[in-house]
């Protein structure tokens, strides 16, 4: 439809890459046909800075990542996907105790899965909500937001940064739980729920969310699997995979979950899915500490996790040890591992390839993200461009993680 | 009978006169209604949002959201600016009206934080670009920490003389080195849609030399590097 006669053709217009609801730096190219959208193009993924005005910055992670001891390259997992960052930090510790073929303790095993599950939470909060603050629904934001600041209040305590914690490190965890934490957790998630409600309440049944939501981003099975979607995207449109029940990791196999899936694979799916996988998290953080044992939370290997600091202070080998590690680094050995586990946002890959030296040769992330973004085209053709902006935010893309 | 009162500071007129200079009152106005833009890249931007949010609300502060450059006077730069986005911000800076203020939030925007080693597309720091007002270290600053770098925003324009303000205005306040650049025409052209429009298949086939010609702005790309 585009010649130049003067006769119509569908008008080329770009949203983003400033945009207030552009979650993070989005463009994409829209063309519209009045005002149906023909034919979105997400602009993702830049490599080098000279390009005209486009929008995504890649701040160059993975070349960061090979120069860096594995220890020193965590918090760079950590800002992938800052909204769910202990599900990064974990995927590269299972990738590098994976190659070096490292046991996690038992304890530690559920001290990862309890914080995966609060990060699970504290993702889909801000990604349902947000997405309701596309819509048109800013309450729901204000309500998440405050549940947010408890659970971040939760990983303030234990690993002392509300954010970016650099936590689940190879080998085990960071620190062992303070004294009086889940006693807190359990504390609060009894409300979670009846505020899970009341976001229910807002939004579920009401008559113009679903004029909003249904069969609007629909996304057939067939076409998730060809477009590698992951997650809940993956779970929307009925195909039930859970890396966390299909291939379980740490001591999922031994929690009681149940996998929530879709039907029609439209945004509303995919919302009642977040709010129940919310549910579910709910549980498992409820499960995880009544079994917990205790124990140890690093590998007991001083060659691969730094001793506690007393000890460093006090025994000439573990003052040795902790240098070693804290300035060269472990070594890890010769091939390489895909790892995947199942973050909020759907399957977080990472590729390590190791020389044996401390320095990773490659590091190659998945991010789910990345996947979801190409999709944009397809889940948005024949919709308002008021529905590009929310169709971003169900496939839940945080541009942290889809640039790096 | 010749008592001097003052009546300011009588309790039953303290209510109904103001005595202040024009300087204070203009600064007041300021600093309780900074609205900020919604600027956010990165990871920086999740403890804004926080402060959109209800716990640590900075609504308080006269600080309300705005989407457009054109509506705000402060913006915050919450994230990693790369070199991709960086024509982008000095545009957004560009277009806010002033009196404007800029707080560099975050370890990414003063220094390029953990980026600052080798990375191959991150601006080392926001100063490159923009002038700033109050640099906010931390990775990510928690919102407490946001609200205390408003605070010294804001007695910072208390302190402000309007007529260094004006005098001011007019130079260029950017941090510039001599690069061997060769700037052949001011970005202030008027024209700004152009370098942001995609260019659709039909005119792929025009020979670059002949579309850039036919533009009358030159794009930003080339300015920036």
């Amino acid at each position: 439809m585009t010649t130049r006669n003067g006769q119509i053709k569908n008008f080329t217009s770009n949203s983003g890459p400033q945009h207030p609801a552009a979650h993070g730096v989005s463009r994409s190219v829209l063309e519209m046909n009045g005002e149906v959208v023909e034919r979105a193009e997400p602009h993702i993924g830049s490599l080098q800075g000279i390009r005209p005005a486009g929008a995504h910055p890649t701040r160059g992670t993975e070349k960061l990542i090979e120069y860096k001891t594995y220890l020193q390259a965590l918090p760079y997992f950590d800002r992938l996907d800052y909204v769910s960052t202990m599900a990064q930090e974990h995927a590269h510790s299972s990738a590098v105790e994976r190659l070096l073929n490292c046991e996690v303790p038992l304890r530690a095993q559920y001290i990862r899965v309890l914080f995966c599950e609060i990060t699970r939470i504290s993702n889909h909060s801000l990604a349902s909500t947000t997405h309701a603050m596309d819509v048109g629904a800013s309450t729901p934001f204000l309500w998440a937001f405050e549940e947010r600041e408890k659970l971040l209040e939760f990983y303030e305590r234990v690993p002392g940064a509300r954010m970016h914690a650099s936590f689940i490190r190879p080998g085990g965890v960071a620190q062992d739980l303070p004294l009086g934490l889940c006693r807190d957790i359990d504390s609060s998630t009894q409300q979670f729920a009846s505020r899970i409600d009341e976001l229910e309440e807002m939004s579920t049944g009401n008559r113009i969310w679903k004029q909003r939501l249904v069969d609007i981003g629909t996304v057939t099975a067939q076409q998730a699997k060809d477009w590698g979607f992951s997650g809940v995207m993956l779970r929307g449109p009925g195909v039930c995979w859970d890396s966390r029940r299909a291939a379980p990791y740490d001591v999922h196999n031994q929690s009681d979950l149940d996998v929530p899936v879709g039907t029609r694979g439209d945004r509303y799916d995919r919302y009642c899915i977040r709010i129940e996988e919310i549910r579910q998290s709910v549980r498992i953080i409820v499960q995880c500490p009544n079994q917990m044992p205790s124990g140890m939370i690093k590998a007991d290997d001083r060659k691969l996790c730094p001793p506690s600091r007393s000890r460093m202070k006090l025994s000439m080998e573990s003052c040795a040890h902790h240098f070693e590690l804290y300035t060269e680094g472990f070594s890890v050995p010769a091939p390489s591992t895909y790892t995947a586990v199942e973050a909020p946002k759907g399957e977080f890959g990472v590729f390590l390839v190791s020389n044996g030296s401390n320095r990773p040769y490659r590091c190659k992330i998945r991010a789910p993200g990345f996947a979801h973004s190409q999709g944009l085209d397809s889940m948005s053709k024949h919709h308002m461009p008021a529905d590009v902006v929310t169709i971003i935010g169900t496939q839940d893309i945080v541009f942290g993680e889809v640039d790096r | 009978m010749n008592l001097i009162e003052f009546p300011l500071l009588d309790q039953t007129s303290s209510n109904s006169v103001i005595s202040t200079t024009p300087n204070d009152l203009s600064n007041w106005s300021r600093l309780s209604s900074l609205w900020p833009l919604l600027y956010d890249t990165s990871c920086c931007f999740i403890e804004s949002a926080s402060l959109i949010g209800s716990r640590f609300d900075f609504d308080r502060y006269g600080l309300v959201p705005r989407s457009s450059p054109r509506q705000a006077d402060l913006i915050l730069t919450a994230g990693t600016v790369t070199m991709k986005m960086a024509p982008s911000l000095v545009r957004l800076y560009a277009q806010m009206p002033e009196p404007k203020y800029v707080i560099a939030m975050g370890a990414c925007t003063i220094t390029g934080g953990m980026f600052n080693r080798d990375s191959y597309s991150t601006v080392r720091g926001v100063d490159k670009l923009i002038p700033v007002d109050v640099y906010l270290p931390g990775c990510p600053p928690k919102p407490k920490a946001v609200i205390d770098a408003l605070t010294k925003l804001r007695k910072k324009i208390s302190r402000e003389i309007v007529e260094d303000r004006t005098l001011s205005q007019n130079k260029n306040r950017c941090f510039t080195t001599s690069h061997k650049l060769y700037v052949r025409r001011s970005t202030h052209t008027g024209t700004y849609e152009q370098e942001l429009l995609y260019q659709s298949p039909s005119t792929l086939d025009i020979s670059s030399e002949t579309f850039f010609k036919s533009k009358s702005s030159v794009p930003s790309y080339k300015l920036v590097n």
